[in-house]
């Protein structure tokens, strides 16, 4: 039991509306203290997959038909979502959705708010995450709203680890941001991995960052695993250069990895 | 805690109207202007936890006003020797239970759905209250006198005792509003207001809020209907509230300002005196001739000018404007 993977999704499809497939029976595992990238265009399913991670995929009209998903070798089938937050399992959304009108400072809060923290547990947890973004204490009064793009990504963030997670989901965090904030990003996200052992799943179409901070990655097409494998193994792959990372030039058809690499 | 500038206007303006007000030498200030305030300011408070932290509007503020008022009726009739107190917080209680039924639809709809579907309340309250006397004692005639109102041995029968309990149950419950929307629970609501997706991958719990926040409004709500039925009409009747009162505690919150705990109280000031204002204007500018059916014209259109202006200009209304005067009055006194 000592290897149990801290989470495992197998076999998990994703219906919106009774009627749209987006993930067609995918299985991953995300082993404790290691970064995992799941990579894909527009419409791969990464979303999805996460949102039916974190039990977040009514909201949308969605639902999971098949597969199940286990949180620390628990099935989380019928587990609401503020009961997996308490747990430690911690969703950053795509497009970051702050809460545009309170500060800083209240939004980090919100994120104590589903551990149900005590007053002093909330205050440390605040340090910590001034700690980790500087520049959210600089401005922690100010309204959410009027932060920078890259700013409000840090403070979704900043808001998850409120909650003290186990294990961070991230949906694109790199959307919309200068690659400078990028790396920043990054770079502390694999701080935290480092540091703290925090388990990280992240969702990104940037594949090269994501690559080079990973330790595993999967590649998702059309909601299948299309490619899996160490991120290094990965990076290294001539049809995963060309599709995702822009390296080499085209090939003329990219059908060369709907293959499944086994590791 | 420290008390900020806005606290002790607050403090100040509380010891004004308890201790100096009361004797002004004017029954018609406390009959017509200060006690229905009061009442009209509370039941705006209570929409505004609702409609304006946790983000779900209602249509139907008015049937938990009615619901306040016929729940203290009856326990006042039914159960002898009731204090008076106990029966205003029992009308609460009543009232916050019939919230959370009627609120049950937010858990599902959203904005103008979400509003159609409290409608609901409005007329299914007021056609049980008319339909069924029961709930009047057994009275046909659809207005019911309030009996006379006694405080551990005080009655409560001049104008200026009734204001003086209004302003002493709106002070004790805006100040626990003030401590609930300053913290946890007013967190909550606001995130479930402004990102609902959010608050619910943070764990906030969606469906606990919101009933919480129908709850609290409508135990607010109710109280505040009770107050406008026993201290303020004397009289508890269906048809006092209506559709009509709904929506004139909509533009209180949308005039006063909405999220705003003194925003309730401004825009109630302005709703109260305003048809005051007019009548005497109108009386003064057209001589005896004046009509009195035109007051009540003019005052609808200027109330509808003025919440297009409001919403376009100010959504966060006069509470917005007056801490604007002030910060311009603080930087004039510091340059």
């Amino acid at each position: 039991m000592v290897n149990t993977p801290l989470l495992q999704i197998e076999d998990v499809e994703v219906v919106y509306d009774s009627a749209i497939l987006a993930v067609a029976g995918v299985s991953l595992d995300v082993q404790k203290g290691e970064i995992f990238a799941l990579l894909g265009a527009n419409g791969a399913g990464k979303s999805s997959l996460l949102r039916a991670v974190s039990n977040i995929l009514v909201a949308q009209r969605g639902r999971v038909t098949k597969g199940r998903v286990l949180f620390d070798g628990k099935p989380i089938k019928n587990l609401a979502t503020n009961h997996l937050v308490r747990a430690g399992l911690v969703q950053v959304l795509e497009g970051r959705h702050c809460f545009l009108r309170l500060t800083v400072e209240e939004n980090l809060i919100t994120g104590a708010i589903g551990k149900g923290s005590s007053r002093a547990e909330t205050k440390q947890d605040l340090a910590h995450v001034y700690a980790l973004f500087p520049v959210l204490e600089v401005k922690r009064k100010q309204a959410a709203g009027l932060l920078s793009g890259g700013q409000q990504q840090m403070l979704a963030i900043g808001r998850a680890m409120m909650a003290r997670p186990r294990l961070l989901l991230l949906d694109e965090p790199s959307m919309g941001l200068a690659p400078i904030l990028v790396a920043e990003i990054f770079k502390t996200l694999t701080q935290l991995n480092r540091e703290e052992g925090l388990t990280v799943l992240i969702s990104e179409q940037n594949a090269a960052v994501a690559l080079r901070h990973a330790n595993h990655a999967a590649v998702l097409e059309n909601g299948r695993v299309a490619a899996r494998g160490s991120a290094d193994v990965l990076r290294g792959r001539a049809d995963i250069r060309a599709a995702y990372l822009g390296l080499t030039p085209l090939p003329p058809h990219k059908t060369a990895h709907s293959t499944e690499l086994t590791v | 805690m420290t008390l900020s500038r806005t606290h002790l206007t607050a403090i100040a303006l509380f010891f004004v109207m308890a201790l100096a007000v009361p004797f002004i030498p004017s029954d018609y200030l406390f009959e017509a202007i200060l006690t229905p305030f009061l009442a009209i300011a509370l039941a705006a408070l209570g929409l505004n936890l609702l409609a304006g932290y946790a983000g779900q509007v209602s249509l139907g503020s008015a049937a938990f006003m009615a619901v306040g008022a016929f729940s203290a009726y009856n326990f006042l009739l039914r159960i002898p020797g009731l204090p008076l107190l106990l029966a205003l917080l029992l009308a609460g209680v009543v009232t916050a239970a019939f919230g959370v039924i009627f609120g049950l639809p937010s858990l599902r709809l959203r904005g103008f759905y979400l509003a159609i579907s409290t409608l609901a309340a409005q007329f299914f309250v007021q056609w049980v209250l008319t339909n069924f006397n029961w709930f009047s004692g057994g009275d046909t005639s659809g207005i019911i006198n309030t009996p006379p109102l006694f405080i551990g041995g005080v009655a409560i029968d001049t104008p200026v005792r009734d204001y003086l309990l209004s302003l002493a149950i709106v002070s004790l419950l805006t100040l626990l509003a003030l401590r609930l929307v300053s913290g946890r629970t007013g967190r909550e609501f606001i995130a479930v207001r402004d990102n609902e997706l959010a608050a619910r991958v943070l764990g906030v719990k969606i469906l606990r809020v919101k009933l919480m926040a129908c709850a609290l409004s409508s135990f607010y709500i109710g109280i505040a209907g009770a107050l406008w039925a026993f201290l303020y009409l004397n009289t508890v009747e269906p048809a006092g509230f209506d559709l009509d009162r709904s929506f004139q505690l909509l533009f209180v919150i949308i005039i006063g300002g909405l999220a705003s705990i003194r925003g309730a109280f401004l825009g109630a000031a302005f709703i109260v005196v305003l048809p005051l204002l007019l009548s005497r204007a109108g009386a003064a500018l057209l001589g005896a001739t004046f009509d009195s059916g035109l007051v009540d014209i003019v005052e609808k259109i200027i109330l509808g000018v003025l919440i297009i202006v409001f919403l376009r200009i100010e959504p966060a209304g006069l509470s917005a404007l007056l801490a604007r005067l002030r910060l311009d009055r603080f930087f004039a006194s510091t340059l």
